[in-house]
């Protein structure tokens, strides 16, 4: 595998383009791993490059129904952050953050990670007691956070809507500068990649169609490309948790599959160098700008379950006045696509990373829409518990079992209703 | 847009409705054991097709209702009240 450089570039450019060869394998399935891996999205991914990389494992495949980032990985709004308020979030998503950080020198791939800073808006006296509470969280936990008033966030964005009559009036942000926004398909290809490096199999149109079980364990998997045996099987497919659980005889689980939409606009010239966000009642937004110059937003679920990867016109409706409500300059941008991807939505609000009853058989779910930002510690500490057998303390709290036992992680305090997180 | 037949009103957009979540669900008795009310309040099945469901007409007759829709097409197949007998007179 050849190592991207300025240098290789420079010299392919003198060479007609002719020296690259192509970023991983397409390997023909092997009938036995150690490990298999069910999606090969941003987790499942990033699971098997760390498996290989910090365990020394070798035999190790990633099925995939589809294609390589063709999953949520590949229709998020690419924003990463780690302002969390419970313990056991903060530090997981900080970890992240800080596996982003070194990313692309660790894969060898520019995965364009821009810690550009996100500011959390507030509107309301009360919003802001508690972002200041989040503020303070993050700092005693080593984060570091602002808190901004009015004057602060003009400061930094001049064309948000700082008028008395704003729908939402902006009295304030909290902000975290090594925030930022990453590039979602080149963090699905550079793992891919730096996976297949070290042996790993990548095998795309791959369907898991059942799997192989004997007394009380797992075996293996059966596939659209045949069956393929395994000391160990790991599940990190989103949204489709329930469908392939079910397959494997847990037929019911702490999740609703819920949809969500996200826009791109045509490209404009630099606009918005920030990831801003904001929640009010009957408002939810998040934008950026990409690097092509398309504004990237989003806002609320569909409300309602479904497995479909498109998008309803109701929430098309919010969002943009969501979006009007914040940043009226964007009234006469021109939307490009929008589309939806299928959310892994918790009881809780906060993922699942865990053992489960069937010996052999590891899940890694429930992200709700904040998965893309996990990618890296995700892979990594799902690697370490598939290695090892067993949690490391900064995955034991999202065990499977929490709710049974009553520790739920609940960051919005909305109960057990999937779409309210 | 999700057509959904209301019963009592016809063929309404999904805009005009709450979603109520898995109707499939029945709540065990308040004395009932911790096990089955962990059952109920954080287990779903979540299927990949057909679904069962409440939905509430809060923009229209505010009836609830027990749609039958598919979570992959979102193909209604049915639509009924919620409750036993409600509606039988309209």
């Amino acid at each position: 595998m050849k190592r991207y450089s300025g240098w290789a570039v420079f010299r392919e450019g003198l060479r007609g383009q002719t020296g690259w060869s192509r970023a991983w394998r397409d390997p023909e399935p092997k009938s036995e791993y150690d490990i298999v891996i069910v999606g090969g999205g941003g987790h499942g991914l990033a699971t098997a490059y760390y498996l290989a990389k910090n365990h020394g494992l070798k035999n190790i495949a990633v099925v995939e129904k589809g294609w390589l980032g063709g999953g949520n990985v590949g229709r998020n709004t690419t924003i990463v952050r780690s302002n969390y308020a419970l313990p056991h979030s903060t530090e997981f998503y900080e970890h992240s953050v800080k596996l982003w950080e070194n990313l692309a020198h660790d894969l060898n791939y520019n995965v364009m990670f821009s810690q550009r800073g996100q500011l959390g808006l507030f509107h309301t006296p009360a919003a802001r007691d508690a972002q200041a509470k989040r503020a303070n969280t993050m700092v005693m936990n080593g984060i570091e956070a602002e808190l901004l008033d009015t004057e602060g966030v003009k400061n930094l964005i001049p064309h948000l809507d700082y008028s008395e009559n704003a729908r939402f009036p902006i009295l304030g942000a909290v902000l975290q500068r090594r925030a930022g926004t990453a590039r979602h398909d080149a963090v699905a290809w550079g793992f891919a990649r730096g996976a297949d490096e070290r042996g790993v199999d990548i095998l795309q149109n791959c369907e898991v169609q059942g799997f192989l079980r004997e007394e009380g364990r797992v075996t293996g998997v059966e596939t659209s490309r045949g069956v393929i045996r395994a000391k160990k099987v790991g599940v990190a497919v989103a949204g489709s948790t329930g469908h392939v659980m079910a397959m494997a005889g847990i037929e019911r689980l702490p999740i609703e599959t819920h949809k969500l939409q996200a826009f791109v606009s045509e490209p404009l010239k630099p606009l918005l160098d920030y990831v801003v966000s904001y929640g009010a009642p009957g408002a939810h937004f998040y934008i950026s700008q990409s690097d092509k110059g398309g504004m990237v937003f989003g806002g609320d679920l569909d409300f309602y379950n479904s497995y479909a990867q498109r998008g309803n016109l109701p929430i098309v409706q919010d969002v943009a006045e969501s979006a009007m409500a914040i940043m009226p300059c964007l009234g006469r941008v021109k939307l490009l696509r929008h589309w939806a991807g299928v959310m892994d939505m918790s009881m809780d609000g906060t993922h699942i990373m865990s053992k489960t009853p069937i010996d052999n058989l590891y899940l890694n779910a429930g992200w709700c829409y904040g998965g893309f930002k996990a990618t890296p510690a995700s892979g990594y500490h799902f690697a370490d518990l598939i290695a090892n057998d067993r949690p490391d303390a900064l995955t034991a709290p999202f065990s499977l079992d929490r709710f049974e036992k009553g520790y739920a992680i609940d960051e919005k305090g909305m109960g057990p209703t999937p779409k309210l997180h | 847009m999700i057509i959904i037949p209301c019963p009592f009103c016809g063929d309404r957009d999904h805009s005009e409705f709450s979603y109520g979540g898995d109707a499939t669900v029945k709540y065990p008795a308040l004395d009932a054991s911790a096990e089955e009310w962990y059952n109920a309040v954080y287990l779903r099945k979540n299927p990949r097709g057909a679904h069962t469901e409440y939905w509430h007409h809060v923009g229209g007759c505010r009836s609830w209702l027990v749609v039958e829709r598919d979570t992959l097409t979102h193909e209604i197949s049915s639509a009924k009240y919620a409750h036993d007998g409600y509606g039988d007179s309209a």
